[in-house]
């Protein structure tokens, strides 16, 4: 290690970042974080917190599963704030078809060992008085869990300065270098290693980077201790979720600690202003009230939007930059940037340590795009 | 004796004349305790205006409704505490109304009344929108049946004649799209579609805390008299009126009318600066003879200057204060500590349209014009600068707005004479450096969220406070402890977006274009 140079630079304190510190400080690596505001104040804020296992591909429920495990051995250090609560999820199915899609869930996550279990329409509105009469039923997920992720964030951070990591905040970075970041005064942060985790905000310091901008919007309530009990999402959330071109809705609340209720989600291309679309927000209320006809009498707080790091194979970029072999990725986690933030930060301290990682990495390296595209310039 | 109304209070009966809010139903069947905070404390009302949702109860089985700005109604059922077992209302329809007008004019205090009388005269459609149930404001509250000869009579009876378009009891929740405001009404939600906007939402007071001001009976000057103003029984209660500002000295006239026992007065800003004040007085006379009628009236309370109340005890409710005064501390025993450090503009809506400020306060042209087109602002929103200046400005605006700017100039002489006044009494009721020492580490400062002065100094800005804290996060949005920490630790205020106000989940998605 060479004086007055970082053997990693962390560049964005969102959760990935924190992670990523966290680990790198673990491994025994000199650590600067630097961001351009507050600890966990960009997606890691706006996002719902949900820590999710999911099966949309073999890659990404590996990594999901991964990631679950990892928080489960992180939950007995979280600090209280952290609000770290296995809550579950339960997945509702609306009609028969739907409940065709539960069975196929069931099976795929049974045989990759993640404990589940069927709900029928009646053990679902036990489960969930407040859900409407007539669902056909559920998967119920229990080992899912909540969290608040700037709570997390932040005990991530202070837990790599506890090892001696530096947290630079409130600081623009310009350009990311082979030996390090380059700050807006123009000063040079000297590091082995730099590590892009900021997000849907990655492309603007990796250019050509097909990392997306994808608008979402919550609403939390006063407090209604009671009225949800687990993290629910229709099973259509995997029609319209995914879909990588037009604006979705999907219903899916979120029980806080607070006894507050976590209204979502929304997922909009092409609308990068920071403001609440009052269309978007009216839209995903409606659906959440079809399926919780109670919600609409609630009081609510708040509402807010934030954008989710997308890419175009709906898997993270984790691993060295093609052009830049010094300067790594740890972005486009879409949807699951919370989940998965820890699997992330395990499989770039591999990276960077030579180890073998717990889960195979080649899916999540960012070289998986470049290829493809170079061999299209050829 | 009026018309009385009986409801029931956490299961007993109580009647009330029927022009209570629900907040004096609870104080008359003797329970201090409107909610319980995330942290357990028993919380009673402070602002008695519906901004800082202390008084929220279930009322109906419909649970977070803010007790002090819901009119008694016959059988209602009220529980306070903390049973939220279903409190989620009854399945009802909700009415979806438009409204089209050419001025619309936001708060119904003197300004807003001046506002919409003047551009009425034009001609124009005008539609007047406020939170509470009756024109006035908070200085004119529950004056529309107060003597003829009156300022307020004079003025309702001006607008009534005027025919004005009234939306009573509407809360805007959203005015972040030009042209529209949103808001939410007991029944229903409206939009209301407007050519030109007069922003008169007047000012709050300013809560400072200190050990033991969370305590059920500790509230504002304001506060006290608007609870008072909505039912509150005060007579022969020992009351302790204490902060800064003018307004001590009107609510004490006022509570002592009512034949609350005044303990005394006080005033936290020096005698010198007051004397000045007094003499500042000398050039507008009839501010003068306002002063010395209430002194007068006054004459034989204690009224102690460069005093401010330094802790508040009591078992579950208020029982006694500390006060201070040079170097000197002493407990005086009351029933009712009436607590506020001058008033701050409300400025959330001029906000949510983009409009400049200055000062903490919307800047406007001569003739109140805001840094946005065909939007207007009048009154405390602009700095705060009393009634006369409200009801000038006003009326400058309400003519402005509708190409009547002839009439409009006619004012402008009287405004800028009367806006010297505002910068005398800013001075004047300057808070000295010592009250923000007044919170001790466990001290809560957030009373929404209960985060306390210890984790507060822990964070660096507001962004960092809300995240990591959750201050400012609770359905009252800062605007408690918003002006507090801005005295405090000197963050200004953060963004502000709809809905602006608690609303319900509903209303949110009424007018979109799905």
């Amino acid at each position: 290690m060479t004086p007055g140079v970082y053997d990693v630079a962390v560049v964005g304190a969102g959760i990935v970042g924190a992670a990523c510190a966290d680990e790198c400080s673990q491994a025994g690596l000199s650590v600067v974080v630097i961001d351009s505001g507050v600890v966990g104040g960009g997606a890691t804020a706006a996002g719902m917190g949900h820590i999710v296992v999911m099966d949309d591909s073999e890659a990404q429920f590996a990594l999901t599963h991964f990631s679950r495990r990892l928080w489960s051995e992180l939950a007995p250090d979280l600090p209280d704030a952290a609000e770290y609560d296995v809550c579950g999820t339960i997945w509702v199915a609306a009609d028969e078809e739907e409940m065709q899609e539960v069975e196929r869930k069931r099976s795929s996550y049974l045989e990759h060992g993640v404990h589940v279990e069927t709900l029928n329409g009646v053990a679902l509105s036990e489960a969930e008085p407040h859900l409407r009469r007539g669902l056909a039923g559920g998967l119920s997920v229990p080992g899912d869990a909540v969290t608040y992720s700037p709570a997390v964030a932040r005990f991530l951070v202070e837990r790599a300065r506890s090892r001696g990591a530096v947290l630079k905040s409130d600081q623009s970075v310009e350009e990311l270098t082979n030996d390090g970041p380059r700050l807006a005064d123009g000063s040079l942060i000297a590091a082995g290693v730099t590590i892009n985790a900021t997000g849907s905000w990655a492309p603007m310091l990796a250019r050509g980077l097909e990392v997306q901008k994808r608008k979402g919007h919550l609403v939390i309530t006063d407090r209604y201790p009671g009225f949800v009990r687990h993290q629910l999402v229709e099973l259509g959330y995997l029609k319209s979720a995914h879909s990588l071109t037009s604006d979705s809705v999907a219903f899916n609340v979120q029980p806080r600690r607070t006894g507050q209720v976590l209204i979502g989600s929304s997922r909009q291309y092409g609308n990068e202003e920071s403001g609440v679309d009052a269309t978007m927000l009216g839209r995903m209320l409606d659906r959440a009230a079809e399926y919780m006809p109670d919600l609409p009498r609630l009081s609510a707080i708040r509402a807010w939007s934030g954008f989710r790091a997308a890419t175009p194979d709906k898997l993270p970029f984790i691993g060295p930059c093609p052009e830049k072999e010094r300067v790594f990725l740890a972005t486009g986690h879409e949807g699951l940037g919370i989940t998965t933030s820890l699997g992330t930060a395990k499989l770039i301290v591999d990276q960077l340590l030579n180890r073998r990682s717990e889960i195979p990495t080649a899916p999540y390296l960012p070289s998986r795009m470049s290829q493809s595209k170079r061999e299209f310039a050829q | 004796m009026s018309e009385t109304v009986t409801l029931s209070v956490n299961g007993q009966s109580v009647a009330v004349p029927a022009s209570s809010m629900v907040s004096a139903a609870i104080a008359v069947s003797r329970v201090s305790h409107f909610r319980s905070s995330i942290k357990g404390e028993r919380r009673g009302a402070i602002c008695g205006m519906g901004i800082c949702f202390e008084c929220r109860v279930t009322i109906d089985g419909e649970a977070h409704q803010r007790s002090c700005q819901t009119p008694c109604r016959e059988g209602m059922v009220v529980m306070t505490g903390e049973d939220y077992s279903d409190s989620y209302g009854r399945p009802r329809t909700i009415r979806r109304t438009t409204r089209t007008c050419d001025v619309l004019v936001v708060g119904s205090g003197p300004a807003g009344l001046a506002a919409a009388w003047a551009a009425s005269k034009s001609g124009s459609r005008v539609t007047v929108i406020d939170d509470n149930q009756a024109p006035g404001g908070q200085i004119w509250r529950s004056e529309s049946k107060a003597r003829a000869s009156s300022d307020s009579a004079k003025w309702f009876e001006r607008v009534r004649q005027a025919k004005i378009d009234t939306v009573k009891g509407g809360r805007v929740f959203d005015a972040s799209q030009t042209g529209r405001v949103l808001a939410e009404t007991t029944d229903g939600v409206v939009e209301i579609l407007y050519q030109s906007l007069i922003l008169a939402t007047g000012a709050r007071e300013r809560f400072l805390p200190f050990p033991g001001w969370s305590l059920p009976n500790v509230c504002g000057a304001g506060g006290l008299q608007a609870l008072v103003k909505s039912g509150l029984p005060i007579e022969g209660k020992r009351v302790v009126v204490a902060g800064s500002g003018p307004l001590l000295l009107a609510v004490a006239d006022y509570l002592r009318k009512r034949g609350a026992d005044l303990v005394m007065i006080a005033e936290q800003a020096a005698l010198r600066s007051l004397l000045r004040f007094s003499l500042g007085l000398l050039s507008s006379p009839k501010k003068m003879v306002q002063a010395v009628g209430l002194k007068r009236r006054l004459a034989g309370v204690k009224y102690l200057t460069g005093c401010w109340p330094v802790a508040a005890e009591g078992n579950e409710e208020l029982e006694r204060v500390t006060l201070r005064q040079n170097q000197r501390t002493w407990k005086v025993s009351c029933d009712f500590l009436a607590c506020g450090f001058h008033l701050v503009p409300n400025l959330e809506i001029a906000l949510l349209l983009g409009c400049e400020l200055n000062n903490n306060a919307v800047r406007v042209d001569r003739f109140q014009e805001t840094s946005i087109e065909n939007v207007f602002c009048a009154g405390e929103a602009t700095g705060i600068g009393g009634l006369e200046l409200s009801l000038v400005e006003g009326q400058i605006a309400g003519f402005a707005a509708t190409n009547q700017r002839h009439l409009a100039e006619q004012h402008i002489v009287e405004k800028e004479k009367l806006r010297g006044f505002t910068s005398l009494l800013n001075r004047t009721f300057e808070l000295r450096d010592e009250l923000r020492a007044l919170p001790n580490a466990e001290t809560i400062v957030c009373r929404c969220e209960d985060v306390s002065w210890a984790e507060l100094q822990q964070q660096s800005n507001w962004r960092s406070a809300k995240l990591h804290t959750r201050c400012g996060m609770g359905p009252c949005q800062g605007r408690v402890c918003g002006a507090a920490i801005e005295f405090l630790l000197g963050w200004g205020m953060e963004s502000v977006r709809p809905p602006i106000f608690p609303v319900r989940l509903s209303s949110l998605s009424q007018f979109t274009n799905k």
